[in-house]
């Protein structure tokens, strides 16, 4: 994968909008890979969580805005617990997920949840699901 | 003693066997249960967004409710609303600035929330105030030769400052089932993440999660899991068929609410254990042990 760097993407108004909506500071992270060692979710991600806060740090819109790794998260916070630095990854994760949802850009569409289907999850999954994953 | 209680939205529907054998626990020791009226879904996640402050009004109303009704302090069971309701606690006390907000949003409240109001998980209650020694005279069915593991989950240890025990290593809920005279087994996945509500959209994630929790649990000699989620329980128990189809080498295994195991040793009358509710059939399990 090639990625370009540049101070114009990191001076991007994304990374102030993610540091914005996580209430996190980035530049606090030292990649010590301690988030990604832990997560029981690597497996279906393309980007591990440390690298996620560090392609965040550069600004690189593009790769977050359409990686698979920030819906694999399920927000389970064992990377928050683990961090030596105190930097909340999962809420990182949440920001960029806020970013594209509040632009409506849901990653479920409700409507393709066969009926029945529906019926066998009990309120908590759907309601979860729906308020992690839809606008 | 005389509890609030906050039951949440899937205890009145696929978690009935979790309310009714909780129920049925409290009567047996004698605790007094007071459902707060006009009680509303709690969300079940805990908005992440600093700046997302209208999904907290939910659940602090629902402690408003109980608070009119006299009360300081509020019991649930679900580890969703448990984590959602105790988080949005403590964003409302942190800040003026949110106080304020969340004030004017709701303002039709009449009351204001104390800053002493204490959210309590029924397990933590069972530890710090009825205690478990005093579990002991109460037991009529110890349970015997019972092999359970505890599965904590997510909600019920983190964040620190939330959860009420020790976040990589807890032990409520084993001891707990210790005192009801079974055999508590450790497994190094008690803590590991299920997949919650990726349930919905990306079951086959779920599906190979819950095959590595249950074979950890029963590669250590567990017979049946305890849990205190609902979300948690409906993978373990209803994605376990699947999870067996995908890995073959482990046993089905009974998923229980640790208030059913409670109720049974408790003895609470079949009736209100509900088993009909779980997918995994406990029953045969606990005729083996002589237990039903």
């Amino acid at each position: 994968m090639r990625i370009n760097i540049s101070q114009k993407k990191i001076r991007d108004s994304f990374v102030q909008k993610i540091q914005e909506i996580s209430g996190q500071n980035l530049l606090v992270c030292y990649q010590c890979g301690k988030c990604s060692a832990g997560c029981p979710a690597v497996a279906e991600m393309d980007i591990l969580p440390n690298q996620v806060i560090r392609f965040a740090q550069l600004g690189l819109k593009e790769e977050l805005l359409n990686c698979r790794a920030i819906w694999a998260c399920a927000s389970c916070l064992t990377c928050n617990v683990r961090c030596p630095k105190g930097i909340k990854i999962a809420e990182v994760m949440e920001a960029i997920r806020q970013i594209l949802l509040r632009q409506r850009l849901d990653h479920v569409d409700i409507n393709k949840i066969p009926p029945d289907k529906r019926k066998e999850f009990p309120a908590i999954a759907l309601i979860s699901n729906f308020r992690k994953f839809t606008s | 003693m005389k509890i609030a209680y906050y039951p949440g939205c899937t205890l009145k529907a696929h978690g009935k066997n979790f309310e009714e054998s909780a129920l049925c626990s409290l009567k047996e020791l004698g605790i007094e249960v007071f459902e707060i009226p006009r009680w509303n879904c709690c969300g079940t996640v805990f908005s992440l967004a600093a700046d997302d402050i209208i999904h907290h009004i939910a659940p602090l109303r629902n402690l408003i409710r109980a608070q009119e009704a006299g009360f300081n302090s509020i019991v649930t069971l679900c580890a969703m609303c448990y984590n959602t309701l105790k988080r949005s606690k403590a964003r409302y006390d942190e800040s003026s600035d949110v106080r304020d907000k969340i004030r004017r949003f709701m303002d039709e409240e009449k009351i204001n929330l104390n800053g002493s109001f204490k959210i309590l998980h029924y397990l933590e209650f069972i530890r710090d105030e009825i205690k478990f020694e005093n579990l002991g005279p109460k037991i009529v069915k110890p349970l015997k030769g019972l092999k359970v593991a505890s599965y904590y989950g997510c909600l019920l240890v983190r964040p620190k400052g939330i959860g009420f025990d020790d976040m990589e290593n807890p032990t409520i809920m084993d001891m707990l089932v210790t005192s009801l005279g079974a055999e508590a087994i450790d497994f190094p996945h008690k803590t590991e993440c299920c997949g919650a509500y990726q349930t919905v959209d990306k079951p086959q994630v779920v599906i190979q999660r819950v095959a590595q929790i249950l074979k950890a649990a029963q590669e250590r000699g567990a017979e049946a899991v305890a849990v205190s989620c609902p979300l948690c329980a409906f993978n373990l128990d209803h994605r376990q068929n699947e999870a067996r189809q995908l890995e073959a080498d482990f046993k089905p295994m009974p998923i229980l609410y640790f208030t059913q195991l409670m109720a049974l040793a408790l003895g609470c009358s079949e009736h209100s254990l509900r088993f009909d509710l779980n997918e995994v059939d406990p029953r045969p399990l606990l005729k083996q042990k002589g237990l039903i």
